[in-house]
């Protein structure tokens, strides 16, 4: 490690406990713990309102990382709409309102395996890459940047979406609706 | 803040999302995990967005809350048509295409 580095080094860990960092701590904690609970719980609907606190706290990690812009849609399109959504999705098919003890145990395990092997080859290679990449957040990004960017140089994306969207409603009603 | 923090994160719950998706066999609820995994996704493209202070790392996490939405509207219309035909949503019981 260079001299260079390994005063960056100590001054990553002088400013290691800063409000930001703490709070990071605390919403990724609540994250981790309800995303968990949301796959491992056996009530489809504690899943969901599990699912809501990870959604939120996914928009917390947003509001720290700068981009309000992309939180308050968080909010608006996840926890309002498609919350909602899946909740209306638990009512109508009722036979999944109580318990859902059909997770098998062999299943269960084989997944189990793939997810921590997962998530150990990611570890090792975001460790091995990002160790001491740091992020300066010295301003909010602004609305007008990201509105500019979508209605300028990603004005074909957006188009796109705004039809994929359109053919998704079309879609979703022409399945679901009664002979 | 490190920048490993974020990415870190979105990789656990990735894997978390992942174990949901292969463990489950209720229908809404793999549609749950997929929805845990973009989630993931969405912090790697913000993180990245503000580590290199530039706004596509936004612009694409809002593209793809957009697919998201429309992903749930087809997939529970789906799961819905699976319920109305089958009177259940366990996943493995549809198996019809298996031959």
């Amino acid at each position: 490690m260079t001299p260079a580095g390994v005063l960056a080094a100590g001054a990553a860990g002088g400013d290691l406990f800063v409000a930001q960092n703490v709070f990071f701590g605390v919403i990724a904690l609540v994250m981790i713990v309800s995303a968990i609970r949301c796959v491992t719980t056996r009530n489809v609907v504690h899943a969901a309102l599990w699912l809501v606190l990870v959604l939120a706290g996914a928009a917390a990690q947003f509001i720290l990382l700068g981009s309000e812009f992309v939180a308050v849609t968080q909010v608006l399109v996840y926890i309002g709409a498609i919350i909602v959504l899946f909740l209306f999705g638990i009512m109508l098919t009722k036979a999944s309102m109580g318990d859902d003890d059909s997770v098998a145990g062999e299943k269960r395990l084989m997944a189990g395996l793939v997810a921590v092997l997962l998530a150990v080859v990611m570890g090792i290679a975001l460790i091995d890459s990002y160790s001491d990449t740091r992020v300066v957040i010295d301003e909010p990004q602004r609305f007008a940047a990201v509105s500019d960017a979508i209605f300028s140089q990603y004005i074909v994306a957006f188009e796109a979406v705004s039809v994929l969207l359109l053919a998704a409603l079309i879609g979703a009603i022409v399945v679901a609706r009664k002979e | 803040m490190i920048l490993n923090q974020f990415l870190l994160l979105a990789a656990i719950l990735f894997c978390i999302g992942v174990y949901g998706v292969l463990a489950r066999r209720n229908g809404i609820m793999v549609l749950m995990s997929v929805e845990i995994i973009l989630n993931s996704v969405n912090i790697n493209l913000v993180a990245f967005g503000a580590f290199r202070d530039h706004v596509a790392g936004e612009v694409f996490a809002l593209f793809v809350i957009a697919v998201a939405a429309a992903e749930v509207g087809i997939g529970l219309a789906i799961v819905l048509l699976i319920y109305r035909n089958r009177r259940s949503i366990d996943l493995t019981e549809a198996d019809l295409l298996k031959g």
